[in-house]
């Protein structure tokens, strides 16, 4: 269709002249066929498409008509189209986002420091002011103190601290480890006895550890595992497998690793781009809700670094990366962020809540930005 | 994995060199450069080296075998030329929907606005903080693209005045915005031969555009806010008038109409990708601006945060080029390294060589430090330690280039690879000490990297901005 009416018209071919036989060239047409004086009227036929497989649901939280304590349990997955293809099918939960929130003092950037400072050191303040301040849905108790390298907390003090966490608020948790593969199981078999039928989200259950451990206690207490692997599909593959012995899949949520805006969240956004699709195509073993530690934004040194005046301030700079990495991989099928700004978690509740209502917008209202002043 | 691809024509993952080799002349000139026809083959299959490249095939003698490969490698969505000489700008290109089934050419090109009825001073002012935009980014330099000089007068004078001082001010390509033919082509008049954007083709005025498109053989966007269908009948038209070089403008819309604005793109690209549909198949433009349309009384900082989220989600779905009104450091630096992620190319790893780096001239008491050979990391940690002017060893550990926290939660740094890379980088020999400065990240290694190496660990600092300092403190008082 791209071709100029002219073109195919003059390519001026040599004929036989079926008189005499020899070969002539046609007089060249005119070239153009006349301009269209109106509107050629196309069709636009939405390309729907249809998949195999669906993403499975999960239910975080129990509330006590559930078995747990919670206030309310939140659910994830459930697509059945890649992210926000509403033009095919409505998008059925709003993703999930958890706040972080510290069991000791830890480095954090200043910009979301001096908005948590008066609560670090008592994590039971610090999740209320997440829920009762920052809207969060959910709130993760990072167990740092338990790391034998740091303060080799046991297992009974940890379950102190979610303890506490869990009293001052109602919405369900996620239970941090510390990424030492032996004592994270340890401390989490604890928790999950104490905390039977809360549906709480052990974060996170790793290649490392003693799965087959994690997983039995995981489901004999009633919670959700998240599986996590290092940005390889097949190593995503291979633990959900492993799990599948003890749980069943509406137990299991999958972390397919966050790397930071400008530090590999091309790896990250692709990786998991690719896992949602492969399991809407039914790839059974890769539909799971994801879930992404999205604080890693601000692992990049853009996000919290003083820098030369024209890139300040950092207090908008900070967050905005988290919002960016945050946006980037929602657009790749994530359903539950693990985030630390505020004014990060804001933005993306107001987009995913907009983004839900997929298609109600008013177009005259921006159709004229050519001409508007501002 | 993918979706399914377009029926009837090769998937650009299935065309294989052997295919693009039947058709070159086989005589293994070397004149491409290559050693010989079926190493070019795989090179343009790889979309590395443009047909172009082979001389014979340029030839009358091959016309018909370069009209057929330029067909079998057309792209699914049209690339396009914007400007000319040096900042022309590319947009479109791309020959896939999704970057994990190839890789995306042709970045997201960036526009920053002036308008007509803008104090001198700030047009000057905007132009030049366009211009000189810059960032260092493993060993690249991100830029904007573009001005977008917009008609608010609706006066073709002050059109005319403003693209003229645009023009003096800059050779970055231009876009032309107003729905006013007559004062588009004053603009067009004091830069006849730049080859702007025009912006844009509606139902009403589409005759006028494509004429002026046609004179001064400019590209135009086609414009239909939230209307695919007369989108589509708008590119047919002006297709069909002879105006080929066309961008598609679905609208750009915020609050309850973000929706729309994806599925609008979405819809655009994978009939275009997956459908074959040609009239889908042109580059897409981005307004995040609009975000500064509904404002009120809220501050500057509202418009310039929601724009600059807008943008990062169409630099992600699928924009080949974005108008923008912030110049602000702060909201621009997370697209242009967004932008830059989403167009690396996912077949090839962002890494760097393993082995041990030599920084000034270290003797045999200098610090030995290691890092991972992930491209960003490695440049982040080089540029600390050249500023901090100290002689240095750093040892660069093959993590399979992923970041040291990532790669020390993914077990790709392991104890066990530090002390094999500090054995085979002979720095034993080099070094009289046997202190290894880890990095803060790394912590957790300390204890295994000790007995694995027999070397003292240090732990360094979490971010390598500390280095000077940590060195000036802790090395010094070490030797």
């Amino acid at each position: 269709m791209t071709k100029p009416y002219g073109e195919k018209l003059s390519e001026n071919k040599p004929v036989r002249c079926q008189k005499c036989g020899k070969s002539v060239r046609p007089k060249a047409p005119p070239l153009l066929k006349a301009k269209p004086t109106e509107i050629i009227e196309a069709e636009f036929v939405p390309p729907v498409e249809t998949y195999p497989g669906k993403i499975v649901e999960v239910k975080l939280g129990a509330t006590r008509g559930e078995g747990g304590t919670r206030g309310k349990s939140m659910v994830v997955g459930g697509e059945t189209t890649p992210a926000f293809y509403t033009f095919e099918k409505p998008t059925p939960h709003q993703p999930v986002i958890t706040l972080d929130v510290f069991d000791m003092a830890v480095p954090l950037a200043k910009a979301v420091k001096m908005h948590v400072k008066e609560v670090v050191g008592d994590p039971a303040a610090w999740a209320k002011l997440a829920v009762e301040k920052f809207e969060a849905d959910m709130v993760t108790i990072h167990l740092i103190s338990i790391d034998p390298l740091i303060k080799d907390a046991s297992p009974k003090d940890a379950v102190k601290t979610v303890e506490e966490v869990a009293q001052a608020v109602d919405v369900p948790l996620v239970i941090g480890g510390c990424g030492d593969p032996v004592k994270d199981a340890d401390v989490f078999a604890e928790i999950a006895e104490t905390f039977a039928g809360e549906r709480f989200l052990m974060s996170s259950v790793t290649r490392d550890m003693d799965v087959e451990r994690c997983a039995q206690f995981i489901k004999k207490n009633g919670h959700v595992a998240l599986s996590f692997t290092p940005m390889d599909l097949n190593l995503a593959r291979e633990l959900n497998h492993r799990l599948y012995d003890f749980l069943p899949r509406e137990d299991i949520v999958m972390d397919l690793t966050t790397a930071a805006l400008g530090y590999g969240l091309d790896y990250a956004f692709t990786n998991m781009e690719r896992a949602r699709l492969a399991g809407l195509m039914g790839d059974a073993e890769l539909a799971h809700p994801m879930s992404s530690g999205t604080t890693n934004a601000w692992a990049a040194r853009e996000a919290w670094l003083k820098m030369a005046p024209e890139w300040e301030p950092r207090e908008l700079r900070g967050p905005l990366w988290e919002v960016v990495t945050a946006l980037t991989l929602l657009l790749a099928g994530v359903d539950l962020f693990m985030m630390m700004h505020p004014a990060a978690v804001k933005t993306l509740k107001e987009v995913t809540r907009r983004l839900l209502n997929g298609g109600l917008g008013d177009a005259n209202k921006f159709a004229e930005w050519f001409s508007k002043k501002i | 994995m993918s979706e399914r691809e377009t029926k009837g024509k090769v998937g650009v993952k299935e065309l294989s060199p052997i295919d693009v080799y039947k058709l070159l002349p086989k005589t293994n000139c070397k004149e491409c450069g290559e050693e010989n026809c079926m190493a070019f083959a795989t090179k343009v299959v790889n979309r590395e080296v443009p047909i172009e490249k082979c001389p014979p095939l340029l030839t009358r003698e091959y016309e018909k075998a370069y009209k057929q490969l330029k067909e079998m490698l057309k792209p699914a969505i049209k690339e396009i030329v914007v400007g000319t000489g040096e900042k022309a700008v590319k947009i479109g290109g791309k020959l896939v929907m999704y970057r994990h089934e190839f890789t995306y050419f042709n970045p997201t090109a960036i526009a920053i606005d002036v308008t007509d009825e803008m104090a001198d001073e700030e047009v000057l002012n905007r132009v030049n903080r366009t211009a000189q935009f810059s960032f260092d980014y493993i060993g690249q330099t991100l830029k904007l693209d573009m001005i977008a000089v917009r008609s608010t007068s609706d006066n073709p004078d002050k059109f005319k005045a403003t693209v003229e001082k645009t023009v003096e001010k800059t050779s970055l390509p231009l876009i032309l915005c107003s729905l006013n033919s007559n004062v588009l082509e004053a603009g067009l008049a004091v830069a006849p031969k730049a080859r702007p954007l025009l912006y844009a083709a509606t139902k009403e005025n589409w005759k006028d555009m494509a004429e002026l498109a046609l004179k001064y053989d400019c590209p135009l966007v086609v414009s239909a806010p939230n209307d695919l269908r007369l989108l589509k009948s708008l590119v047919k038209t002006l297709l069909a008038y002879g105006v080929e070089d066309l961008v598609l403008d679905p609208g750009t819309f915020l609050g309850d109409g973000l929706g729309d604005a994806l599925n609008d793109f979405t819809m655009i690209r994978r009939a275009a990708c997956k459908r074959g549909d040609e009239l889908c198949g042109l580059p897409l433009l981005g307004v995040p601006m609009v975000a500064w349309m509904d404002r009120g009384e809220a501050p500057e900082e509202i418009a310039k945060w929601k724009e600059a989220y807008l943008a990062a989600m169409q630099i992600v779905r699928f924009a080949d080029l974005v108008i923008m009104h912030s110049v602000d450091g702060w909201s621009l630096l997370p697209n242009v390294v967004l932008r830059q992620n989403i167009y690396t190319d996912p077949r090839k790893p962002v890494a760097v060589a393993s082995g041990l780096r030599v920084f000034g001239a270290p003797d045999e008491n200098s610090p030995v430090m290691f890092t991972t050979n992930f491209a960003l990391t490695y440049y982040t940690v080089a540029s600390d330690i050249e500023n901090a002017k100290v002689n240095a060893y750093l040892l660069v550990v093959d993590t399979e280039g992923i970041a040291v926290d990532s790669a020390v939660a993914g077990r790709k740094l392991t104890a066990e690879k530090v002390a094999d890379a500090l054995k085979a980088s002979g720095i034993e020999d080099k070094v009289k000490h046997r202190k290894l400065i880890i990095p803060g990240k790394a912590a957790r290694l300390s204890g295994e990297i000790e007995e694995l190496s027999n070397w003292q660990v240090l732990v360094g600092p979490r971010d390598s901005s500390d280095i000077p300092k940590y060195l000036q403190q802790k090395w010094q008082t070490q030797t």
